[in-house]
């Protein structure tokens, strides 16, 4: 069973785009054990996963596992759905995942079967099916009536339309009447009360005129007006319910549990129920849960995610520790302070509330559009209704048929698909390039950017240390090194022993390795006692920034000094936006030095360092205030507020969860190049929205003068609306 | 003229085939995973043999699968 040999990758198990394990790898499945079922599905995101060779790899792979029944990708959403025998646990399947070649996500099954099934994509998908069956027949019939059937055979003609397309407009056009309806309630007119109105009164006023053996019925127009609309409508939904979905599978991949301490022992709990005073465990590895202070145990924290600091702290009996952090050693025990609405994470979610509601209010393109247009045709209609009653001396027959001429000619269909078919071929481009657009308006936000404000720790660099020069170290060094190093989950430890065996050496034979949780890794060598850990523990003098050191016996200390890789891309990208005449600023919570350094690098003039989270939602909106619009790339706890203040904002997967679900925009990949593709497509979509109306504006300018006059006939209406709306929907795939 | 008579149901009826036809794909879920289907056909995995049927898209799952196994 081979994979087929594609253009992307012939041979290899996984697409050569399928990057190995990433950071985010490695957090995801440091967290506890989800609760599954037994038996319950397990559903995955793979974010990596885009052809038939990634289907047959993931599926044949995971299958070889005897407790998986089958497994199915879903390679639209990117999603890997496994039916087990109840012994596995998402945390299981990652690595089987990660030595196939793909990241995968856990996600959480509930919140996902609320929408996996999309009961109202479906619907309108049924409403949009039936509204063409009808639309076809009815057109077929309209052609015998507009190539000059007449008498008996044309009124025949209208009556069998009339059979098909008002029970249709009755059932496929529901979408609209009630939202017109809900609208009206409220005392807002949206777009939906002229097209309610105008369905209705078509229908209406062309079953009298059929009845009445009169020449003109516009049951084809009524027809083609519910397909184009709900076409429209329904490409709306889509990239909402994509949004949605997204957002919903980040809130699934937080696992928000505690391990609480109780005289009896430990039990798993939710970490809402935690309360001040209870004691929690917290294991190597494990996100904080809560804000608190140590009570027992010794470990390192790292704290990138909270504060953007690029070191890791040290933890003692006594040190207060922030929900969100990450425990890196050693198991360490902890009273909480304060915990759910009280806790340090939800002061900044709600910050992040706040700064959401005022995001709220952009109003989009469309929205501007349809509050200029619903009251002028409804004052058009309404105008060539009461002119025509007078100048016809009272004929109501001949003044409501040129009102309802007037609403079908001027029914937005190329409005209502101006915006919904540029955003789905904004938001497929993107979504291929590895962006994954979450709200409806970020791409017309996205378009207005003039100055970008990035963090540092976790988003320019990839928030893993590496080891700088190691090729000046004695092999020797190197080789116990590397055998001490293994034996640590420490991230310092583990990038050491990674870019040691990548030059080829082999650990020396250490024996009695002891892990003493934040002071470092100890063990025997060659009759000696050898230690790699923290400088004072090891006995060396402080290193200047992040460095881990070894010991072999007495002789002198040798020193591993760390640097933060960047992220593929960066530097590409931060030319890229200065060269678009961006204004730049870096802002990190890191120490001064380490931000200098990554600033003169990158090339960034302005930057600021050792900023709280408060410091950066203040510098965004301080620019927002001076009018700039600004884009917020992050990925830390101590972003979230800047990212939801921000006029539109960008975060990498591997970020915090949080982050992700304040940004408009998640980069599923780790490459930070597509950004700038994001700011390019934006621009063009827009563009083509604006295009779009105008285009929609110009056919009504033409037909407007016919309708008023009384010369429209139905096939006017149905030349009008299907050439609009097809110029609409092509300009819109016109988007490279 | 009479010929009418006979076309336009026989117009109604094809359409109403298309219909029906529509309504089957939806409910068998096709259009849950578009691209998925694009690709799999690529695949040369079940050219030999029928793929199992897979209960996670032939929901309910049914209650002997165990046995299958």
């Amino acid at each position: 069973m081979t994979p087929i040999p594609t253009a992307e990758g012939a041979g290899s198990p996984a697409c050569p785009a399928c990057s190995p394990v990433a950071p985010l790898a490695r957090r995801t499945a440091a967290r506890r054990p989800a609760d599954a079922a037994p038996g319950e599905d397990i559903f995955l995101s793979v974010p990596d996963a885009h052809c038939a060779a990634c289907i047959a790899t993931l599926e044949e792979g995971l299958s070889r596992l005897p407790a998986v029944r089958t497994a199915r990708v879903n390679l639209s959403l990117r999603r890997v759905r496994i039916r087990h025998d109840g012994s596995l646990t998402p945390e299981a399947l990652i690595p089987v995942i990660a030595r196939l070649g793909y990241r995968a996500h856990p996600l959480d099954a509930e919140t996902l079967s609320q929408t996996g099934t999309d009961p109202v994509g479906r619907d309108l998908l049924m409403r949009l099916g039936v509204a063409f069956f009808a639309m076809m027949n009815v057109m077929l019939l309209s052609v015998a009536v507009w190539s000059g059937a007449s008498d008996a055979t044309r009124d025949l003609f209208h009556l069998i339309s009339g059979a098909i397309a008002i029970p249709t407009v009755a059932f496929s056009g529901q979408p609209f009447f009630r939202s017109a309806l809900a609208g009206l309630r409220r005392g807002r007119i949206g777009m939906d009360v002229p097209i309610s109105l105008a369905l209705v009164l078509a229908s209406g006023i062309s079953l009298y005129e059929s009845l009445n053996g009169g020449r003109h019925a516009y049951f084809d127009a009524a027809v083609m007006l519910t397909f184009f609309l709900l076409g429209g409508r329904y490409l709306d939904h889509r990239t909402r319910a994509a949004a949605r979905s997204a957002a919903q599978e980040l809130a699934a991949l937080e696992v928000p549990r505690a391990l609480r301490l109780t005289p009896a022992g430990q039990e798993t709990v939710p970490v809402r129920d935690l309360v001040p005073g209870d004691r929690i465990r917290i294991l190597p590895g494990a996100r904080i849960p809560a804000d608190g202070i140590v009570e027992d145990g010794e470990s390192e924290i790292d704290r990138s995610l909270r504060t953007g600091e690029s070191l890791p702290a040290r933890a003692t009996p006594g040190s207060v520790l922030g929900a969100g952090e990450t425990n890196l050693t050693g198991p360490l025990t902890l009273r909480v302070t304060a915990a759910g609405r009280d806790s340090s994470l939800s002061r900044i979610a709600a910050l992040v509330a706040l700064a959401e509601e005022a995001r709220g209010r952009h109003a989009s393109l469309a929205d501007r559009a349809a509050r200029a247009y619903s009251p002028l045709v409804h004052l058009l209609a309404f105008g060539a209704f009461l002119v025509w009653l007078q100048k016809s001396g009272g004929d109501l027959r001949l003044a409501a048929n040129i009102a309802a001429a007037t609403l079908i000619i001027t029914c937005p269909c190329a409005l209502g698909l101006a915006v919904p078919a540029v955003v789905t071929a904004a938001s497929g481009h993107l979504f291929r390039r590895g962006l994954l657009v979450k709200s409806a308006t970020a791409l017309e936000r996205l378009a207005e950017v003039d100055t970008v404000v990035l963090d540092k720790t976790g988003t320019l660099t990839l928030g893993t240390p590496e080891p700088l020069d190691l090729s000046c170290h004695a092999a020797e060094d190197l080789q116990v090194a590397l055998a001490l190093a293994q034996g640590s989950a420490h991230p310092l430890a583990q990038a050491l022993a990674r870019a040691i065996s990548r030059l080829g050496h082999r650990p020396a034979p250490v024996t009695g390795l002891t892990e003493r949780p934040g002071h470092g890794i100890e063990g025997r060598w060659q009759g000696l006692p050898v230690r790699l850990g923290r400088a004072d523990w090891v006995g060396a003098g402080p290193a200047a920034g992040t460095a881990t050191c070894l010991r072999i016996g007495d002789r002198p200390p040798v020193t591993f000094a760390f640097a933060d890789a960047l992220r593929p891309g960066a530097a590409g990208l931060v030319t890229a936006l200065q060269a678009r005449g961006l204004s730049l600023h870096l802002v990190s919570g890191d120490a001064a030095p380490a931000v200098a350094d990554l600033a003169a690098r990158l090339g960034i003039g302005d930057w600021i360092a050792g900023a709280s989270p408060e410091d950066k939602a203040a510098f965004v909106r301080a620019l927002g205030q001076r009018g700039r619009r600004v884009l917020m790339l992050g990925d830390g706890l101590n972003d979230t507020a800047a990212l939801a203040a921000a006029h539109v904002s960008i975060s990498p997967a591997s970020g915090l969860d949080a982050a992700r679900a304040a940004s408009d925009v998640v980069l599923t990949g780790q490459d930070l190049s597509p950004v700038e593709d994001a700011l390019r497509i934006a621009g063009q979509a827009v563009r083509r929205m604006r295009q779009n109306f105008a285009l929609s504006a110009l056919y009504n300018i033409l037909a407007v003068p016919f309708a008023l006059a009384g010369l429209a006939t139905p096939l006017l209406a149905a030349v009008a609306m299907s050439v609009s709306s097809l110029t609409v929907t092509l300009n819109a795939l016109r988007l490279r | 003229m009479a010929v009418l008579v006979l076309l336009v149901p026989v117009s109604l009826g094809l359409g109403l085939l298309g219909l029906a036809a529509f309504l089957w794909t939806l409910r068998t879920r096709q259009y849950d995973d578009p691209e998925g289907d694009a690709a799999r056909i690529l695949s040369d995995r079940w050219d030999d043999r029928p793929a199992p049927p897979d209960p996670v898209r032939d929901t309910p799952p049914a209650p002997d699968e165990e046995k299958r196994r």
